[in-house]
């Protein structure tokens, strides 16, 4: 009986063992109250300037609790500096954690003008962080936009299948043909949800002042957006700019490729015509390829990463401007209904 | 640090001696707050350090603030003062503008150990603000007092501290620009887009035209007696109205309509030409 139970046991165990946990995807953020005023503080008080700092939270199945965070100095490009940076940090945690701060990096914060945060940069320090943690997020803050009205956050992480291709560092059209992967598919946007204590859902209920407008609807029913569109059109020419310089480089990769495979042609066909001119000597044929001739090469596909990034970022301004003119349509509309009345 | 005798006077003040007042952001109480539900089990109360800049008028500005480390008994209270210098130095990298302007404790009113406490940090700073903020809703209310403490000497004997109390102001801009509804319930499922947002705008307005209209009706009937201040500010309201003709302002609002459907379109176009170049560039088949 013993032998029995011990086995089964030993058996269960290996299973459970062996059966490798399948984390749930990464369905919501949750950030406290606190994080956001935090957030929206600091990146406030640096703008334009931009700035970056840590979240500390929880992963909790396929939620992740932001609960607390702290900014980071601006860093210098200074060498010495990168090991204060690191110092900085370590202390933050040590302090917090001595009041009871949950100490686990989640993920890290930054602040954007006019949402345009899709760099190498963003791509390369989520690899570095999903190298330590398991699920890490970034929170993009956008201060100029908050100005019209809108809390303007946004928790972005990798699409594990762009990780994937990133750690393989290759970027050419096949491959992304065969995962199907285009643009959109780089960043996922992942919903917010705010949750507060009931502290301070008390002390907020009370403060609150009794004016039945507040400070946002200001913001919001303020008609000139002009300055905002016009920063946006600026980024956006941009940014075609770049991509039409992109477009460039590959139809120059197309022209190389294309000549080169003429030229492979017309040697093969002199290897050819050669070989029949050999054979009918009753010489030995020469081989069909000769891998030290230049003109067999391969070019390199330039990468597409870069394409892809400038892509993102264009959508994005499209959608802003959309939003923007959507609201102005609005205030239009209610300014002239109020001066007909 | 070690028991005292200083007796602690408390009252409100009819006139204050300093034209000191306090302003206090919403993050401030956020993080008061929030210190306080992660307390230590056996700790009462938490006691932090506030940090700021104090204005040119003399009004204080409280922005930000980090709770300390405490031990507390009946007549004892000690404080880390190490992580207390440690987190000023951490957190002044980050923002070198924000100096400590005093101290906070939670709990309504103020005690005896609090005396020693804001001697320690009138050391670090000339006329340090101390702050309460009661978690313990005692009053039925959250109160928030914030207290500069005075000196009551007798010739050159110093007798007691005395903490008057001063006027605090609490900005609540920021939490206003976050919205009130997404700080306020215990949980929220999603952050209002920009329509939805823009809708609850209007919405207000609209109630807020509404109140004027009855007030204005209730007044021409006779119901409520009027109010020369409130209809001095409503002739204003109409009057900044600008005056414009009928047509030039149609002219005005059709203008900023045309260009802001140009730049709709402008958009849609990039968009367009964005997803036709993604199909030419991975498509694309060598032969």
């Amino acid at each position: 009986m013993a032998n029995n139970s011990g086995n089964t046991v030993a058996r269960s165990f290996l299973q459970v063992a062996s059966t490798e946990e399948v984390a749930p995807s990464l369905r919501v953020v949750q950030i406290e109250g606190l994080v956001i005023l935090k957030i929206i503080k600091h990146c406030k008080e640096f703008s334009p300037a931009l700035v970056t700092g840590q979240l500390l939270g929880l992963d909790v199945g396929s939620v992740l609790e932001v609960t607390n965070c702290f900014p980071f100095p601006i860093r210098e490009e200074d060498e010495e500096i990168e090991a204060d940076g690191a110092n900085y940090q370590l202390e933050m945690m040590r302090c917090l954690r001595e009041v009871n701060v949950d100490n686990n990096t989640v993920g890290w914060y930054q602040s954007t003008l006019l949402g345009s945060f899709q760099t190498v940069e963003l791509i390369e320090t989520f690899m570095n962080y999903q190298e330590n943690i398991r699920r890490c997020v970034c929170i993009i803050y956008d201060p100029s936009r908050s100005n019209q009205g809108v809390l303007a956050l946004k928790a972005l992480k990798l699409s594990d299948a762009f990780m994937e291709l990133y750690r393989s560092n290759n970027f050419t059209g096949e491959k992304l043909r065969e995962r199907n992967l285009s643009w959109v598919d780089i960043f996922e946007e992942i919903p917010i949800k705010v949750s507060n204590s009931a502290l301070i859902s008390a002390f907020m209920t009370e403060l609150e002042a009794d004016s039945p407008i507040t400070q946002c609807d200001y913001d919001r029913l303020q008609l000139s957006t002009n300055p905002f569109m016009e920063r946006n059109v600026e980024f956006l020419i941009e940014c075609m700019d770049e991509l039409s310089m992109e477009q460039q480089k590959f139809q120059f990769y197309y022209r190389n490729l294309s000549r080169q495979q003429a030229q492979q042609q017309a040697w093969l066909q002199k290897r050819r015509s050669e070989n029949m001119a050999r054979k009918a000597a009753g010489e030995d044929p020469l081989p069909e390829e000769d891998p030290s001739n230049p003109i067999f090469k391969p070019i390199p596909e330039p990468s597409r990463l870069d394409s892809f990034l400038i892509t993102n970022q264009i959508a994005n301004f499209c959608n802003q401007i959309n939003g923007v003119s959507g609201q102005s349509f609005n205030r239009l509309y209610l300014m002239k209904a109020l001066q007909d009345s | 640090m070690a028991a005292s005798e200083h007796t602690v006077l408390q009252f409100t003040p009819t006139q204050s001696s300093t034209s000191l007042s306090a302003k206090v952001h919403p993050l401030v109480i956020f993080n008061i707050c929030d210190c306080y539900v992660r307390r230590p089990d056996q700790a009462e109360r938490v006691i932090g350090t506030l940090l700021g800049s104090v204005l040119p008028d003399g009004t204080v500005d409280i922005r930000n603030s980090y709770a300390v480390p405490h031990n507390e008994s009946s007549d004892q209270v000690a404080l880390d003062i190490d992580y207390h210098h440690n987190m000023l130095l951490s957190l002044q990298k980050v923002n070198p503008k924000e100096v400590i302007v005093g101290w906070y404790s939670t709990g309504l009113g103020v005690t005896g150990g609090s005396a020693l406490i804001h001697e320690f940090y009138s050391r670090e700073v000339p006329n340090p603000i101390h702050l309460t903020v009661d978690t313990g809703f005692r009053n039925g209310e959250g109160t928030i007092k914030a207290y500069v403490s005075v000196n009551l000497s007798l010739g050159d004997r110093q007798l007691a501290a005395q903490f008057q109390e001063i006027p605090v102001d609490l900005r609540m801009v920021e939490a206003e620009r976050v919205g009130f509804d997404i700080l306020k319930t215990p949980m929220v499922d999603k952050i209002p887009s920009d329509l939805e947002g823009m809708e609850a705008s209007m919405q207000r307005l609209l109630a807020l035209i509404d109140d004027v209209y009855k007030y204005v009706d209730d007044v021409v009937e006779g119901h409520v007696a009027s109010d020369s201040s409130i209809g001095r500010f409503i002739s204003e309201t109409v009057a900044s109205l600008p005056k414009l003709s009928p047509s030039a302002f149609d002219k005005l609002v059709n203008d900023s309509l045309q260009d802001h459907l140009l730049l709709l379109y402008l958009s849609s176009i990039t968009r367009t030409q964005l997803s036709l170049a993604e199909k030419l560039n991975t498509a694309a088949q060598i032969l």
